[in-house]
Order: C-alpha cells, then sequence, then structure tokens
C-alpha cells in the first residue's frame, strides 16, 4: 500500500502528466487492470462453460437444425444432378415436354438413384409439392432397372413406355421449379401461398387452413391467459393474505394437480364434460337443462378452453402469489386510514403494485398455452385445435419435416414479436417471478 | 480368499455371464392387447425355443415412422423390429429405412410346401413389408337407441341418414376411409371409388356428402376412443378398429353390435430396420422367420380377433385363450362378415395422402 503511494509519487514527479499512468511493475495501470480483469472474466466464462456447452449442444443446435430444414433442399440435386443441369436450358411456360437429353439425364440419374433407394425418397419430397409424384417414382424405379441406357436413343419414348405421366409437363415443372439447393416452398405452404404461374399466390379457400390455425391459436392462447387472471388472481390474493399455516395448506391444493399427470387431468376433463359425463347429468338432475338439449362442453373450443385453463392455472397462481407476498399489508391501511374505501384502496394502491406478478403469469400462460398440442389434440375436437397439433402431424405422421420447420419457425416469430411488443408497451422490467 | 478377492470374483463372473448370455432384441409394437398377444403367441415360444435371446418390449409403433427416421439420421438405430401399418411400412420402404425382405428366402415356407410369397399373395404390398394379421376399420352401433324405433344400421349409407338413424357418430380425424365411404353413399360406384377421389371434383363431393353429417360427428384419433365413447353412450355408432370392438362387445359385455358392411380392410406387420449390423439383421431375420410361420400367425388369433395374413393360417383358427369362444365367426375375413368389404388402396393414399389431408383438414377446420 505504501509502495503504491510511494510509487504513484514517483510517476506523480517523473512522468509528465498527460502520460499513461504507470504500475509498480512499470507497466500502464490501465493494461494491469484490463488483464486482471480479463483474468476474472475468463475465470467466470471457465465456471460456466460446461452449462454454456451444454446449452448450446442440447438446445440451440437441435433447434437451429431443425430450423435449418425449412429451406433445406438438397434432395433434388443430390439424386437427379444431370437432370438439373439439363432442365436449366428447358423453358417451362412454354407447356412442352423437355427434350430427349432432358429424358436421358433423368434415365442416368434414376439408375443410379435405385441402387440406394433414393428414388423413392425424392419421390415422397415431390409429393409434398405434386399428388402422384410419389408412386410415379417408385414405379419407373422398378422398370428403369431394365432400360438399357446403350442401346436406347428415343429416351421420352422409353418414359412414355414405362409410365405414361412422364409426359404430363406439370411433373417436369414441379421439378424444376423444386430442383434448387434452397427452397422457400415450405414457407410459402406455411403461410398457405403456392407458387402459380403468375407468381406466388394463395391456395384455393378450400385449402387454407394454417392462417386459420394460427390465427385461432393466438386468439385462444390470449383467451386461455386471461381467464387464468380472472380465475388466478382472488386465490393468489387470498394465499397471500391469509396466515402462513392456512396458506401453506391452500398452496398444496394449488400444487397438487400440478403434480399429477397431464394425461390424467386431461382425461379426467373428458369424463366430466362429455355430454353423458358428470356436469350434464348434475346440471339434468337439478333440472337446468333438458335431458335432450345436454351442453356440449368438449370437442369444441370451451373444451380446450376449460382443459387448459386448469392446466395452466398454477403458472399464473404461483408468480402472482410470490408478488403479492412482497406487499405490504401497511399500504392498503395506510391508504384506508387517508379515506380510501376498500375498492379505491385495493384498486389505487393493491392493484398495481401486483402488476408486475400479472405480467410474468400472463408471459408463463401465453408462451405455454401457443405450444401445446396434447390437450387440444384429446378435448378440441376440430374447432379446438391448435397450429401445434398440425406440427405434430407433420413431424411424426406425414414426416413433412421441412413444412414442420417452417410452422415452428413461424410461430417462433410470431412469439419472438409479441415479446417485443409486450416490452415495447408493458415493459420487461416489470415482470417479476418473485 | 478374503473378502475383496471374493468380490472381484464374483464381479468378472456376472460381467462374462451376461456377456455370454442373453442378447437383447428390441421389439416395437402397439402395446395393449395387442401386444400382449404377440408376446403370447411369439415372443414367449420364441425365447423359450433360443434361451440366449432377450426381447425387450417398445410400444411406439404409432411414432415409429418419425423415429426411425430420426434414428437413421443419428445413425443409431436401436430397434430390431417394428410392427407398423402397410401404409407407413410403404412409408418407410420408400425413405429408404426399411430393408427390403425377399419373401421366399427369408420367409417360412406353408407346411404343404408352399412358397411364402404365394401364401402371403397379394398381402406383400411392399418390398419391405411382412404382413401379420388383417384388420378391418368398421362401424359398430348401441343396441339401446330408443330414437330409432327398434331399426338397426345394416348398411354403411346408415351412417349418413341422420333421419332414421339420429344421434352422434364417431369418425377417424383423417380421411382415409371416410371420403370413401361418403363416396360409396353418393351414388359412386365401388370399382369407381378412387378413380373419382383422385379428381377435385370428388374430394369436393366426398366433403360435400360428410358436411350433411359434420355437425354430428365426434372425431377421433386413438383406436381406443370409439369403444370408450359407445360405452358411455356419447355416440350411437362409430369406426375403429374391429379388435378394439371384440372386446367391447365380447369381453366388456356392452349392448354394442357390430355393422361390418363396408369394412375396410388393412394390413399390419413387421419391418426390419434398415442399416442394422449384419449381427443383428441376422437375428431379427431369425425372429421374423418364426414368428410369421402359419402356426404362429393362427396362434396369435386365440388371443386377438384379428385374420391371419397367411392363406394357410385360416383352417387352423380355434378358440379364444380365455374366453372360450370360436374365434372365427369374429374375425374380418369370415364369409359371413365379409360380404361387402373394401380394400385399402396403398398406392392412392401413398400419393393422395397430403394433397387430401391438407384439404380435409382444412374443411375440418371451418
Amino acid at each position: 500500500m505504501v509502495n503504491t503511494a510511494d510509487s504513484s509519487q514517483d510517476i506523480a514527479h517523473s512522468a509528465p502528466v498527460t502520460g499513461p499512468v504507470l504500475g509498480n511493475d512499470g507497466r500502464p495501470l490501465k493494461a494491469s487492470l484490463a488483464r486482471s480483469l480479463r483474468r476474472q472474466k475468463l475465470r467466470a466464462l471457465g465456471l460456466i462453460a460446461p452449462l454454456l456447452i451444454f446449452v448450446l449442444l442440447t438446445f440451440i443446435a437441435p433447434i437451429a437444425d431443425m430450423l435449418f430444414r425449412s429451406v433445406e433442399n438438397n434432395i433434388v440435386g443430390d439424386v437427379l444432378p444431370r437432370t438439373v443441369v439439363a432442365l436449366k436450358d428447358w423453358d417451362e411456360t412454354t407447356g412442352e415436354l423437355p427434350d430427349n437429353a432432358t429424358f436421358k439425364a433423368m434415365a442416368l440419374d434414376l439408375k443410379e438413384a435405385v441402387e440406394d433407394k433414393s428414388h423413392t425418397r425424392l419421390g415422397s419430397r415431390l409429393n409434398y409439392e405434386q399428388s402422384g409424384i410419389s408412386s410415379l417414382f417408385r414405379q419407373t424405379g422398378r422398370k428403369v432397372k431394365r432400360l438399357d441406357v446403350e442401346e436406347t436413343t428415343d429416351f421420352v419414348a422409353a418414359f412414355e413406355d414405362m409410365n405414361k405421366k412422364w409426359m404430363d409437363v406439370e411433373n417436369w415443372q414441379t421439378i424444376k421449379a423444386f430442383s434448387g439447393r434452397f427452397t422457400d416452398g415450405y414457407f410459402l405452404a406455411a403461410a398457405d401461398l403456392t407458387k402459380g404461374p403468375e407468381g406466388i399466390e394463395r391456395v384455393p379457400e378450400n385449402e387454407q387452413i394454417y392462417y386459420t390455425l394460427l390465427l385461432r391459436t393466438l386468439k385462444m392462447s390470449l383467451i386461455i391467459t386471461f381467464s387464468c387472471i380472472l380465475l388466478g388472481y382472488p386465490i393468489a390474493f387470498l394465499l397471500a393474505t391469509l396466515p402462513l399455516r392456512t396458506s401453506n395448506l391452500l398452496l398444496i391444493l394449488v400444487l397438487l394437480p400440478f403434480w399429477t399427470s397431464l394425461l390424467v387431468r386431461t382425461s379426467a376433463w373428458k369424463v366430466l364434460l362429455q355430454q353423458q359425463g358428470v356436469i350434464n347429468d348434475t346440471l339434468v338432475w337439478l333440472g337446468l337443462v333438458a335431458d335432450n338439449a345436454r351442453l356440449e362442453l368438449i370437442n369444441n373450443q370451451t373444451g380446450t378452453i376449460i382443459a387448459m385453463t386448469h392446466i395452466l392455472l398454477p403458472f399464473m397462481i404461483l408468480p402472482l402469489f410470490s408478488v403479492m407476498k412482497t406487499i405490504p399489508p401497511s399500504y392498503v391501511r395506510a391508504a384506508k386510514s387517508l379515506g380510501a374505501n376498500d375498492w379505491t384502496a385495493f384498486w389505487r394502491v393493491y392493484f398495481p403494485q401486483s402488476v408486475p406478478g400479472i405480467g410474468a403469469g400472463s408471459i408463463l400462460c401465453f408462451i405455454l398455452s401457443i405450444g401445446y398440442y396434447i390437450t387440444p389434440e384429446i378435448v378440441g375436437g376440430t374447432k379446438g385445435v391448435f397450429i401445434s397439433n398440425r406440427i405434430a402431424y407433420h413431424i411424426s405422421s406425414s414426416l413433412n419435416w421441412g413444412l414442420a420447420a417452417a410452422l415452428g419457425t413461424l410461430l417462433l416469430v410470431v412469439v419472438l414479436g409479441l415479446y417485443w411488443l409486450y416490452d415495447k408497451f408493458v415493459g420487461i422490467d416489470n415482470v417479476k417471478l418473485g | 480368499m478374503n473378502m475383496k478377492s471374493i468380490i472381484l470374483s464374483t464381479a468378472a463372473g456376472v460381467v462374462a455371464a451376461s456377456a455370454a448370455g442373453a442378447k437383447d432384441m428390441t421389439i416395437v409394437s402397439w402395446g395393449g392387447a395387442y401386444s400382449a398377444s404377440q408376446d403370447a403367441a411369439y415372443h414367449q415360444p420364441y425365447m423359450k425355443a433360443n434361451p440366449d435371446v432377450n426381447i425387450i418390449n417398445d410400444e411406439s409403433s404409432a411414432e415409429a415412422v418419425a423415429k426411425l427416421r430420426a434414428m437413421a439420421e443419428a445413425g443409431n438405430t436401436t430397434w430390431d423390429v417394428v410392427d407398423v401399418v402397410a401404409s407407413d411400412a410403404i412409408r418407410l420402404c420408400d425413405e429408404g429405412l426399411a430393408m427390403e425382405i425377399d419373401a421366399d428366402t427369408m420367409l417360412a415356407d406353408a407346411p404343404d410346401g408352399t412358397k411364402a410369397s404365394e401364401d402371403f399373395g397379394d398381402l406383400l404390398v411392399s418390398e419391405c413389408f411382412i404382413p401379420q394379421i388383417v384388420y378391418s376399420t368398421t362401424f359398430a352401433y348401441r343396441t339401446d337407441v330408443d330414437a330409432w324405433g327398434g331399426k338397426e344400421p345394416s348398411n354403411i349409407c346408415d351412417v349418413f341418414d341422420l333421419e332414421a338413424f339420429p344421434g352422434k357418430r364417431s369418425l377417424e380425424k383423417r380421411p382415409i376411409n371416410n371420403m370413401e365411404w361418403a363416396l360409396l353413399c353418393d351414388g359412386v360406384a365401388k370399382d369407381e371409388v378412387y378413380d373419382v377421389l383422385g379428381t377435385e371434383e370428388g374430394q369436393q363431393q366426398a366433403l360435400a356428402k360428410l358436411d350433411t353429417i359434420k355437425d354430428e360427428v365426434i372425431w377421433w384419433s386413438a383406436g381406443a376412443d370409439t369403444p370408450q365413447l359407445l360405452a358411455d353412450g356419447e355416440v350411437v355408432m362409430g369406426s375403429t378398429y374391429n379388435g378394439r370392438l371384440f372386446s367391447l362387445i365380447e369381453e366388456q359385455k356392452q349392448p354394442v353390435k357390430m355393422m361390418w358392411d363396408a369394412q375396410v380392410f388393412d394390413l399390419d406387420g413387421w419391418i426390419i430396420p434398415a442399416n442394422l449390423s449384419e449381427e443383428r439383421k441376422q437375428a431379427a431375420l431369425d425372429y421374423i422367420m418364426f414368428a410369421t410361420d402359419t402356426q404362429r400367425l393362427a396362434d396369435q388369433a386365440k388371443y386377438i380377433s384379428y385374420g391371419p395374413a397367411r392363406a394357410s393360417s385360416a383352417p387352423l383358427v380355434g378358440k379364444h385363450a380365455e374366453l372360450g369362444i370360436d374365434m372365427a365367426p369374429h374375425m374380418p375375413t369370415d364369409p359371413e362378415n365379409a360380404k361387402n368389404t373394401f380394400l385399402y388402396n396403398y398406392e392412392f393414399w401413398a400419393d393422395y395422402r397430403d394433397d387430401i389431408d391438407a384439404k380435409f383438414q382444412a374443411w375440418l377446420a371451418q
């Protein structure tokens, strides 16, 4: 300490005031400070590195890989390299078939593709864009093995012989349209758009589905979030104001369903809500509802809203509760002693302080409900299902992972957009989890 | 010998025993009564004959296609034999995820020497598919509906007749089968159904017919839904797999009857994942050779009412293992039940599934 003071005095004497301040070892003080800070930062980084690498490998990388599939389209170029080159010179707008050389290129490509069965994979890929291509490639694959490429001269006729559908210009147009390494086809499909002869256009009305589903998902998620606030606020208020012993007991009642399996709870709602179910039976028994006019509470939007509100309620109550716990009761007492009635004291003094809890609970509920698919699938019928149900269908059933990835990306963008709006209008600093 | 060396030698012995002993084989199926029937008819006898094989049951068939693709991409396929419906087998074969099977060399001949390819016949719908059972998707109805005034539905078109047979119906939440039934009841001849369905107008026609009952339909996605809905009285009639209805009617004794009219035959069977190591491939083929022979397929029918896929197995179908009732009249293939049937057109649906499904789902969402 004394040394430092001495040396700094030395510096003050020996060096001009404008020069760098030197440390004991003669190096600039700023540099030593930066070095020791850097060492500290590196140590901190080293400490979080395992978690960082874990998150990168198990969370960020798979998501990035999945999202990348929404534009990736290597398969056409990989399976049909010669055909793709040959098709470059073909004018697809004339409505005429490609020339004999292109057909020959296709024959050579297919003969190679049949070896490792990639032609059927290509077929299912292109079948997403045009029905019938799947079987065209499968059937041609079986016959092309017997085609003698050396002997044949008229490849157009040879293909016509193998399958008449090769004479359909539409199939060639589809192959050409999707021959690039990257495609916007999945994103167009996810937005109910398609590439028509005159550029991008909307798909016919009877095939529009994703836009409807996205809107419905957002709308119903908002309703569910709002019902959670409506039901959760009084409960959280009660929990926060009751004596500790009673409130702990009630808190367990809130958490109990939280610990029960999701499927069990959803199935229980099925038993309760169906037309021959407990609720309808009770209403009929009480004479509130006629036996032949039982309420439809399930397999529609009502069912989804009821079941999802129940399932997400703890996510609203817990942040609300922890925020309300921190509001000193003396504030409300002070307001009342200054002449406010019960309502004014609550609305002007208590409520504003609980808003951060509402914010946190709403974000949790909204984002969770937007991605839900098990509960809507079971109780939602046809009008109560979400866009995530279609994503699940394309992942597990139709194997159209590109479209699933595009839908997922859109959903992610919408959620981020809403988050940004929320931050702009409410402020993300106003969110408190406890 | 001190304590330490005893422990060490015991441990070494255990390791050696498990290495030399059971080889694990993961067989994927549908779970429930179906897996139980396979366990009794195939797995247990096979493990008895091959004590060094240990069969592990996995109940992931519903997600098999997606999981197999993910496994193949990760380069680590952990399944050895997978039970899938025929349309999924075609999809897996197209994707190069299932290995091709040569029926005559890889499957057992019938007892009379008939080659496997002939014994299975038309049911070999894909190069990768080894058929196991014929099942059908068909309707059943409650027998105690007052509003019907003593009448019972006997024709597929009664499903579309809300005046004579009011009440909720349950249909599967997908276009397959529903579109065909709708066209059949809208005056399209049976052998023209798929020609019509391949056109835009035909698809609209089918959806328009389904529109007439849309408000009265509960859509199911799991095979157990319709039996549950029928038992609860939520629906008065509904479609599902015939084996599920058998257990509802014969095992649970619910007031429900089979309709059988216009039942749609479909197939379920095995595939072996592509790219297995040579050793695991041989083990899987050995299991398949055993589990799909004539006697084994007939044995499965003792536990569940699905028809064996081999022609030579049909005469061997006996009585239910627990109920003791004759199984033949409960088979979808029984002549009495199969008066009017419909065969799932695999090629058509492989081509049109994505397109029609998009239209169907859009129609549902409206």
